[in-house]
């Protein structure tokens, strides 16, 4: 893809799509403006839109998501293919440029302090509001599972606007009515069977307007979706020809890496790079001011010369040892709360003179850990800078490295290439600056930068530690009142910090997401968040709020549940009937699959959890075992709803693999710090599930709307909880704080 | 010095202390190989030296001398593709696909010495390789199958 990413300038080639670009009718003109086109064709093909290319041999559809693994290119096309009455093996999928047009709607509306269980006006208005925001910041990217719920009516659109215009070229050239013809595997056929090509209609058909609103499909007459596709991908990726940022190949290119202060956001007081600039192979050693890069002749030399440069660091910016900063993330409870997105009855009052449960929970800051390290390529010609980086927001990269080489935007184009994994690490901008500075000292070489592993696990931008506080009561029908306190470092402010420049003021809804917003009817329930300022670079993490929130929530629903001596997936049930028949259904679907409730072998039980994240409930069941080298997971069931299903294969695939990498950061994930630097160096100490340890899957997939909620992050938090619980179940013990195995033993 | 790999001798005259990994990637441009840590705990950079599984991320150039070398791009490519691959496709494996090269590499060499191998064969012999998008269900049904066609004719 990025190797041979389209030099598209022969022929621009514009065309309004206000159909497709504009969407929702709003007052403001500057929101009503179509965003331009950023496509230009290459010989043999003719652009409909910001999303379709015809070419000769078939459709190129620009998906302009980050393909992470999640599938999201193929789920893309296959929308844009469908309205189009495409062949599967006509398409193609190319991620495209960074520009306005490909902006992110969804992902905005995310951050809303609304629970997505239960609609309001105030939310559905917030909502809109949110989108026009969306629209002036033109964030194109790719997180909070909203890539579906963002392109759903956006590609299919795309794709009906460029059909409606071909069937008019054909209804010209043919000297007929429209409604006469039909489409198929590519092309218009006539009534009396003749065929038109696509390809051959391209030209003349896209210098049509397309249609205000462009007649969408019937779900009832989908071919392609709502069914399993193969993976647009998929022989790339097993053939090792799939391009990852790692693999950005170009003629003269030399091979660089970096050496930044450990200490996170730290200065850099002085370095002696003498013995590093004598190796062999060495081409050079910069300052990239809080960082040193080598660049050399491959990355191996570059890796050996950055270990002899001799760096002073500066001293860490928040407490040097993890005890000094969970003490100062703890001090967070004495101040006032951040937000309380949920205060339902009189919990106070509910809790005096009531039996009651107090418990205090605690999970550690977690690392990323994507399979390729952080990297990116770039090369500075002509006052030019180009940027081949495995990213989840192009247009921030864009402006993050023109602004650290003093360009316009418009000088830096930005080239997306698969991302051998994300998670959120790759949402953050660090990586491709720095690459883009080391162009810059190099001007005209191409080069590309490649963090050692031990960099990476060392520089990440953390899931942060956070600590709560849980009490509640219960009565013998079940909990009566629930009050919960999360304290942690602000994701958000974090974040917006690093992108905007500062952190607007109001509740952090990601703080206390997974904890406020659950399908649960406590008639006396009270969640605050409260921020902490520990400055430890923190991070969106799969599932980011939720990951730990679900554990807290989860965890001590199962204590409300045994205080109660009730079942505890009996309990909520009872707890989500009135609230939420999306929720109710998914759990009684996990029970009906794994059987709960029947009798288990010796030294086997069993752990339910829940969680409604980015629009999907979902509902896990763990069995485990005893064995004589330690725990072992024996099988997981999950149910989930996603509204609908565009690809249940798809779907399948990220259920599991949210639901590993949530059982891999509970059972063995920990990130520590010493001296104000993180101590976890490679996968040897910061580890995560082996085949031999994985469970057996079970996963049924519902749907209940006529649109598809998120996929790709709603199985990881419930996956902490469910194992916590089944332990609890297994061994009587109550493990409230993450990694499991500093309390446990399990089977290797 | 003189190394072969997938049956192509080449001529290379980097430091004999550079690690495999990265002369397949930066000097001879076979970037199928992938790195994910450097020290022998993730399985992303497997290769066969004679037949036999390696991290090419911890044999030195100097070590492999004249033996034979297999990468990715030797197992099959998108025009002709080894049956593993295929019951890779057919199981839809790859998410991210970063772990895949070194997956597939060290099945391959699996299912050259074992028939029809159990879980435990697959367990013991795909542990080294990790995988953060959690493809390990699939890898191993796709194991599996693959066994079935190549020895049982299935
Ligand atoms: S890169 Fe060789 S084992 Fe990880
Ligand atoms: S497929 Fe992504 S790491 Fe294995």
């Amino acid at each position: 893809m990025a190797k041979k990413t389209r030099s598209l300038t022969r022929r621009a080639f514009l065309v309004a799509s206000a159909a497709v670009a504009g969407g929702v009718a709003f007052g403001y003109y500057k929101y009503r403006e179509t965003p331009a086109n950023p496509l230009h064709a290459g010989p043999g093909e003719v652009v409909f839109n910001p999303w379709v290319i015809v070419r000769t041999d078939g459709v190129t559809v620009i998906t302009p998501r980050a393909e992470m693994g999640q599938g999201v290119q193929t789920t893309l096309a296959a929308l844009v293919a469908e309205e189009m009455d495409l062949d599967w093996s006509q398409v193609r999928a190319e991620h495209g440029p960074a520009a306005a047009a490909y902006m992110n709607l969804a992902v905005a509306k995310a951050g809303l302090p609304f629970a997505d269980y239960h609609d309001s006006t105030m939310k559905r208005v917030a909502e809109e509001a949110m989108g026009v925001v969306g629209k002036f910041a033109a964030v194109q990217a790719t997180g909070g599972s909203t890539s579906m719920i963002d392109g759903y009516t956006r590609m299919r659109m795309a794709g009906a606007a460029a059909r409606a215009v071909l069937l008019k070229a054909a209804a010209n050239r043919l000297k007929q009515n429209v409604i006469g013809l039909r489409t198929e595997k590519g092309a218009v056929i006539a009534p009396d069977g003749q065929t038109i090509a696509y390809a051959d209609l391209a030209e003349t058909a896209a210098q049509i307007a397309p249609p205000a609103r462009p007649r969408l499909k019937n779900p009832r007459d989908w071919r392609l979706l709502g069914k399993p596709l193969p993976r647009l991908d998929m022989v790339a990726k097993v053939t090792g020809t799939a391009p990852f940022g790692i693999d950005t190949r170009l003629p003269g290119m030399l091979f660089a890496t970096v050496k930044a202060n450990p200490r996170l956001g730290g200065t850099m007081q002085s370095y002696d790079a003498t013995a590093a600039r004598a190796m062999p192979g060495v081409k050079g050693v910069f300052d990239i001011g809080n960082a040193i890069a080598v660049v050399a002749t491959n990355t191996w030399a570059a890796f050996q010369a950055a270990e002899q440069v001799q760096v002073t660091w500066g001293p860490a910016p928040y407490p040097a040892t993890t005890e000094g900063i969970f003490a100062e993330i703890a001090r967070a409870f004495d101040r006032p709360a951040n937000s309380t997105l949920r205060d339902d009855g009189d919990v106070v009052k509910a809790l005096a003179g009531a039996t009651v449960l107090r418990a205090d929970y605690h999970v550690p800051y977690l690392a990323h850990a994507t399979m390729e390290p952080m990297n990116a390529a770039a090369l500075l010609k002509d006052g030019r800078l180009t940027v081949w980086a495995p990213n989840q927001a192009p247009t921030v990269i864009r402006d993050k490295c023109a602004a650290a080489l003093g360009l316009s935007a418009e000088k830096v184009e930005v080239h997306t290439p698969f991302l051998g994994g994300g998670f959120g690490r790759r949402a953050e901008f660090d990586y491709a600056v720095q690459a883009a500075m080391v162009a810059k000292a190099m001007p005209g070489t191409p080069i590309l930068l490649t963090w050692r592993r031990e960099e990476d696990m060392g520089h990440d931008f953390y899931r942060p530690g956070a600590l709560a506080r849980m009490e509640g009561a219960v009565t013998k029908d079940g909990p009566v009142a629930l009050k919960a306190a999360v304290a942690a470092p602000s994701v958000y402010a974090s974040q917006a910090r690093r992108v905007l420049g500062l952190a607007p003021p109001g509740p952090d809804k990601i703080l206390v997401e997974g904890l406020f917003d659950q399908p649960y009817g406590i008639p006396n329930y009270r969640v605050q968040g409260h921020v902490s300022d520990v400055a430890v670079p923190v991070g969106s993490w799969r599932s980011v709020g939720n990951s730990h929130n679900a554990f807290f929530h989860e965890s001590f629903m199962d204590e409300l549940a045994h205080a109660a001596t009730l079942d505890p997936l009996e309990m909520r049930l009872w707890l989500m009937k009135g609230q939420s028949p999306r929720a109710v259904k998914v759990l009684e679907a996990a029970a009906q699959m794994s059987n709960w409730g029947s009798p288990l072998p010796k030294d086997h039980a069993r752990g339910v959890a829940f969680c409604w994240s980015f629009g999907t409930p979902t509902a896990e069941v763990l069995e485990i075992s005893q064995t004589a080298t330690g725990i072992r997971l024996e099988k997981m069931w999950i149910a989930q709803d996603v509204g609908l299903a565009l690809d249940p294969d798809t779907i399948e695939a990220q259920a599991i693999s949210g639901a590993i990498y949530g059982l891999s950061a509970a059972m063995m994930g920990e990130i520590t710090f010493a001296d104000g630097a993180v101590e976890q160096q490679n996968f040897y100490d910061y580890d995560a599930l082996r085949m031999q340890q994985t469970p057996v899957f079970d996963v049924k997939i519902l749907q209940s709307l006529d649109h598809p909620t998120g996929v790709g992050e709603p199985a990881t938090p419930p996956a902490a909880p469910a194992l916590a619980n089944a332990i609890f179940a297994l061994t009587g013990k109550r493990l409230r704080s993450l990694p499991l195995n500093k309390q446990v033993t399990f089977a290797g | 010095m003189q190394i072969t790999v997938n049956g192509q001798s080449h001529e290379v005259s980097t430091d004999p202390q550079t690690p495999l990994l990265w002369v397949l990637r930066d000097e001879l441009g076979l970037t199928g190989t992938k790195y994910g840590c450097g020290v022998g705990q993730c399985g992303a950079c497997t290769v066969h030296l004679n037949g036999q599984p390696v991290r090419s991320c911890s044999v030195s150039l100097g070590d492999v001398g004249g033996g034979s070398i297999t990468t990715i791009e030797g197992i099959g490519t998108p025009e002709k593709l080894a049956v593993i691959q295929q019951a890779w496709i057919d199981h839809q494996v790859a998410q991210c696909g970063y772990c895949q090269s070194g997956q597939i590499m060290s099945a391959a060499a699996l299912l050259a010495g074992t028939t029809t191998p159990g879980d435990a064969d697959i367990d013991a012999a795909m542990g080294g390789n990790l995988c953060r998008c959690g493809t390990y269900p699939r890898i191993r049904a796709a194991i599996l199958d693959a066994a079935k066609r190549l020895h049982q004719g299935g």
